[in-house]
């Protein structure tokens, strides 16, 4: 569970069903099983107008549970990035009354919210669940290169390599957490790297 | 001192009969100065001094606000009231001088929004007025459905269509022209806000119906001044000051607390806004409560009231003031 230090820094809750008629999960990985305890608690006939979209594991874990659930449409991209397009058409042509839920890993919660909101959702409007790793997504603040699955503290860049202390300082906007370099100052000095983002 | 409740002194400029119903009042700054800005949905609370009676209401503002030389509000006149519309009606003329308190806003436009959707019933068009002189200012997406009993009671409704032609759709309760509002409120592009200003009825119906389509409480505005209801007169002690004041028919709780000397926060005066919200440190008998800000549950639990609209029937009540 993520604790909040900074008041930027993205606190998750627990997926409950919304009022309405059409609803939009989207999950990755452990995420899954958030919309399945989720269903628990649905009243009937809720996933007649539900849209799951999952991006599972390679082993292709919890496809089973959620195509149990029976939802109007299951749709199962292979990656976060060659789903954007259709995202946005869904998001672009839904019309209020539309409600989303967002689970699995803070990057995905992350991204897919990023998206909605460029489609005029509000954050607090949306339904979010952090299941699974706690792997970050960071840009650094000096080269602007995001950095995917980020587990340890300090970070290397991917891009310009610099060393980065990854900061609860998160950006919506972005959809990723700052990392800043941990030693300006003096190069040669290098702290100690832990996994810290499991 | 009551906060927020900073005063300007200005004098009427102009007094227009519009209807049967409703005149407008127009207020100028008697130093001559600009007054302060606003935004579109903002009101102000006016002071009426009415031999040794002061009545305070609050009205939206329904100028434009790209335009602070003046501000206007439109009265409409109720005969069975505390008669504070009445006052206005007949006493207020141009040239007299008035004072009204700096422009609050609690139902302003969230400017995120995609679209904005106004539902307006009755005179609850005055914010409205505004809210679209400020969208159509800055190139603003809206559309606004204004519910009126009849056409020469639709206040405002000509100058709106004028201005905004199809932006602005009218219904006639006496040609059983009805809003299909789930229909509406369906085919709403997501980023959508919805505002509702009207009479009690109107806003729960919508609200209702906009929490039951899957709106966000977050997307859905409203405000609606409950005006302070006449009832039988009763009796409340102060233990903070170490007061008892007996609260007249016409009065209201927060007026008598007032009067008493005694000068608790406010701001809209109109069950809204919060500000006066009071702690009940016992209580023998039953809360009549008129409010739109405390909880149900608050309203069960007989610990709080809104002193500026509610009342009180029964043996005794003990105040936190």
């Amino acid at each position: 569970m993520a604790a909040k230090t900074i008041i930027s820094r993205p606190v998750y809750g627990t997926l409950s069903p919304q009022p309405g008629k059409h609803h939009l999960f989207v999950a990755d990985a452990e995420g899954a099983l958030a919309i399945i305890d989720m269903a628990g608690k649905a009243p009937a006939g809720f996933f007649d107008g539900a849209e799951i979209v999952f991006i599972a594991a390679p082993d292709g874990k919890h496809i089973a549970a959620l195509e149990a659930l029976k939802p109007a449409q299951l749709h199962l991209p292979p990656s976060f990035a060659s789903l954007l397009p259709r995202l946005r058409q869904t998001l672009t042509n839904a019309h209020m009354g539309l409600r989303l839920y967002l689970s699995g890993t803070e990057g995905l919660i992350g991204q897919a919210m990023q998206v909605a909101l460029e489609a005029g959702i509000d954050h607090t409007s949306m339904q979010t669940e952090h299941r699974g790793s706690l792997a970050r997504r960071m840009q650094c603040v000096h080269c602007k290169g995001i950095t995917e699955n980020v587990t340890t503290q300090p970070a290397t860049c991917a891009h310009c390599g610099l060393l980065l202390l990854v900061r609860d300082h998160y950006s919506r906007r972005l959809a990723a957490f700052q990392g800043v370099c941990i030693n300006a100052e003096d190069r040669s000095e290098i702290p100690p790297m832990e996994e810290v983002f499991r | 001192m009551s906060t927020g409740t900073t005063k300007l002194d200005v004098v009427v400029s102009d007094v227009v009969p519009v209807n049967d119903l409703v005149t407008r009042f127009h207020f100028r700054r008697r130093d001559g100065e600009l007054l302060p800005t606003f935004s579109g949905g903002a009101h102000v609370v006016v002071e009426m001094r009415d031999g040794d009676r002061t009545r305070l209401n609050p009205y939206s503002l329904m100028g434009s606000p790209l335009n602070t030389s003046e501000y206007t509000i439109s009265v409409r006149r109720d005969d069975v009231g505390r008669g504070g519309s009445l006052f206005m009606h007949r006493s207020v003329k141009p040239g007299l001088e008035m004072v009204i308190s700096y422009p609050v806003n609690l139902f302003s436009l969230d400017l995120r929004a995609r679209k904005h959707l106004m539902l307006a019933g009755g005179i609850g068009i005055t914010p409205f007025m505004a809210q679209t002189a400020q969208l159509a200012g800055s190139g603003g997406n809206f559309e606004l459905h204004y519910t009126c009993r009849t056409a020469s009671l639709g206040t405002y409704a000509d100058i709106l269509q004028q201005r905004y032609d199809r932006r602005v759709k009218l219904y006639h309760d006496d040609r059983d022209e009805r809003i299909d509002l789930d229909r509406l409120l369906s085919t709403q592009p997501l980023g959508t806000h919805l505002y509702v200003c009207g009479p009690a009825g109107m806003i729960n119906w919508v609200r209702d119906r906009a929490a039951a389509l899957g709106w966000p409480s977050e997307t859905v505005h409203f405000e609606h001044f409950a005006a302070p209801q006449p009832g039988a007169p009763f009796d409340v002690a102060l233990a903070v000051s170490g007061k008892t004041i007996r609260v007249g028919s016409q009065q209201s709780l927060l007026e008598a607390i007032e009067a008493a000397g005694v000068d608790p926060p406010y701001l809209c005066r109109g069950g809204v806004c919060g500000q006066c919200e009071t702690n009940v440190i016992s209580s023998d008998g039953k809360f009549i409560h008129n409010d739109h800000w405390l909880s149900e549950e608050d309203h069960r639990s007989g610990c709080k009231i809104m002193p500026c609209v509610s009342r009180f029937e029964g043996k005794s009540l003990v105040l936190e003031r």
